[in-house]
């Protein structure tokens, strides 16, 4: 179990981490999610105890980082595939580490079979490509047997088949009953391996939910209409008690699964339809909304907004399931 | 976690990286070799020295004159083995693994030194041996009084460069600047401060011409230094430590 305390982190003006509060559980894959420069990595580094907090407290099953008695026995980390000596076989890489907390050279053997690397075992790091060295980096986070993984971008990298392994290894360590905290910017990557979302923007806590509510209260499905009798529909589907959101260009909108009875009641009114197609949002244009406010770096499109954001819908959801 | 398992790792990072093998195979191969071509050089140009030269001349520190050349390679060692950490990113999986930063500092600079100290032993007992059979008639035995301090001197001189290096890279972090600094300042400004008369007396408190005094035998005629071999070392080491001081205040207070 991870536990964050209003952890802080300032780099003169700017606020990097802001007032960060939530646990991270056991036995499940907790995703944490957020755009690029959220501060995702420097909570994961002040969660080892690398950057130095400005304010606030990360106990590790109720315990300072620094008061671990060997802490990769207790918590593995991938932080990026490049933190290591390129001029160090995969073998000595690793059992540098294990070494300096205890842990015996056996068991340097064992993690390279697991991450497949034995063949390339005593080959310098600097030859491997980013998947190899993602694999390295993962083979050293497995290596004390710890109770708790973190992973930062571990797909980052990695080929479909390194994706699928990496997927069932989390799911398989998070079966076992460790705390497995698992980073990205891939909404989509998330929805098929996490059980928990922690979602933060510019810093702050934006999301703490459950996979399965998040995934409730944005699998959004709605009706698209094109008509060349807009005005004509839009009283016909008043008057029938539906509610009708003006959408981008000439488009309507209807929230829910009623496609046929728009159909009946448009044929009823004698209305031509150009268009009349069931949508679903997809959960990365709901994390796109959840985040858009706080996106530091905007790449500027036309594209409209559409009128009835998602983010109200299920922004109450989430306080639910915090408590 | 125990200091012998952070020893034990460092070791192994040490021994599983090229850089170790060719700075200090240089630095010993560069020491002894210029030192027996010097030696050899004064042997042969014996009788144009004036009298002075002759009643100053030091065998044993002749047969060091390698010294200064070789320890560039040394620094360059120290420099390498803390600043490769940071250039690589390996500080942070190394941080995470044993984060009590005093402690991996304290088993780094401990497994450089001692390998530091091993290879200067070697280099400065072969250096002596090879510069006196250059000298021939001139040269001086190791069971002559100072002699066998000069040349154990020698192995303490090159362990402290060493450790000198360590602790200003500590600080800079990074390989490039560290060096940038180091390499002008030994080879280039304390020789010049050390020449001029006017600041000869702020040159000799520099760590390299304060601690290669404890490799002379001879005192020069006109010598007015005020500290002997012992006294040159003692600032040398002062230089030292305050250099890992500073290196572990910033390896604490930093984010890595």
């Amino acid at each position: 179990m991870i536990e964050l305390e209003g952890l802080t982190k300032r780099y003169g003006e700017k606020v990097a981490v802001n007032h960060l509060t939530f646990t991270v559980r056991p036995g499940i894959v907790t995703g944490f999610l957020g755009p690029n420069g959220a501060g995702k990595s420097t909570t994961m580094r002040m969660m080892l105890g690398l950057d130095r907090p400005t304010a606030g407290d990360v106990r590790i099953d109720g315990q300072h980082y620094h008061q671990l008695k060997d802490p990769i026995k207790d918590i593995g980390a991938l932080l990026d595939a490049k933190a290591m000596h390129g001029g160090r076989s995969a073998f000595n890489h690793l059992l540098c580490l294990a070494q300096s907390n205890g842990i015996p050279s056996s068991r340097v053997h064992e993690v390279l079979d697991t991450v497949g690397l034995t063949a390339v075992a005593r080959k310098k790091a600097k030859g491997f490509s980013l998947g190899m060295g993602q694999r390295l980096g993962i083979a050293g986070a497995l290596l004390g047997d710890p109770r708790i993984l973190m992973f930062d971008e571990p797909v980052n990298g990695l080929d479909p088949e390194g994706i699928h392994w990496i997927r069932n290894l989390m799911k398989s360590l998070a079966a076992q009953g460790r705390t497995v905290f698992v980073s990205s910017h891939l909404m989509s990557e998330m929805a098929l391996t996490a059980d928990h979302l922690v979602v933060i923007g510019q810093g702050r806590l934006l999301a703490d939910t459950s996979m399965a509510d998040f995934i409730a209260q944005n699998s959004r499905s709605y009706v698209r209409i094109r008509s060349p009798h807009r005005e004509r529909l839009l009283d016909v589907l008043h008057d029938a008690g539906i509610t009708v959101v003006e959408a981008g260009g000439e488009a309507l909108e209807v929230d829910g699964d009623k496609a046929e009875r728009i159909g009946e009641l448009a044929a009823q009114h004698q209305l031509v339809l150009h268009e009349l197609s069931p949508q679903q949002a997809s959960l990365e244009e709901a994390f796109m909304q959840l985040t858009a406010e706080s996106v530091e770096y905007h790449a500027h499109s036309d594209t409209p907004v559409p009128a009835d954001s998602p983010v109200g819908v299920w922004g109450d959801g989430w306080k639910e399931g915090r408590s | 976690m125990t200091a012998a398992q952070v020893i034990r790792s460092e070791w192994t990072k040490i021994r599983s990286v090229a850089s170790t093998v060719w700075t200090l195979g240089l630095a010993a191969v560069v020491t002894i070799a210029l030192g027996a071509l010097i030696s050899l050089l004064l042997k042969n140009q014996w009788s144009d020295l004036s009298r002075n030269d002759r009643l100053s001349f030091d065998p044993t520190y002749t047969s060091f004159a390698g010294m200064s050349l070789g320890q560039l390679a040394m620094i360059v060692f120290g420099v390498l083995v803390v600043s490769n950490e940071y250039s690589t990113g390996m500080i942070r999986t190394s941080l995470a693994a044993v984060p009590r930063r005093g402690m991996f500092l304290a088993g780094k600079l401990t497994v450089a030194a001692g390998l530091a100290f091993a290879v200067g032993v070697v280099t400065s007992f072969t250096a002596f041996f090879v510069g006196q059979a250059m000298l021939g008639d001139h040269s001086t035995s190791i069971g002559d009084t100072g002699v066998l301090r000069a040349v154990i001197g020698g192995a303490i001189y090159m362990t402290l460069i060493a450790l000198f290096s360590m602790g200003v890279a500590t600080m800079l972090r990074s390989p490039m600047l560290s060096l940038g600094i180091l390499m002008p300042f030994f080879f280039l400004i304390s020789n010049i401060l050390g020449a001029v008369s006017a600041t000869k007396k702020v040159g000799r408190y520099l760590p390299d011409q304060a601690g290669s005094k404890i490799m002379q035998v001879v005192t020069p005629v006109d010598n007015d230094t005020p500290y002997g071999p012992w006294g040159g070392l003692a600032i040398m080491v002062g230089w030292v430590a305050v250099a890992l001081l500073g290196g572990y205040l910033v390896l604490r207070e930093r984010d890595a």
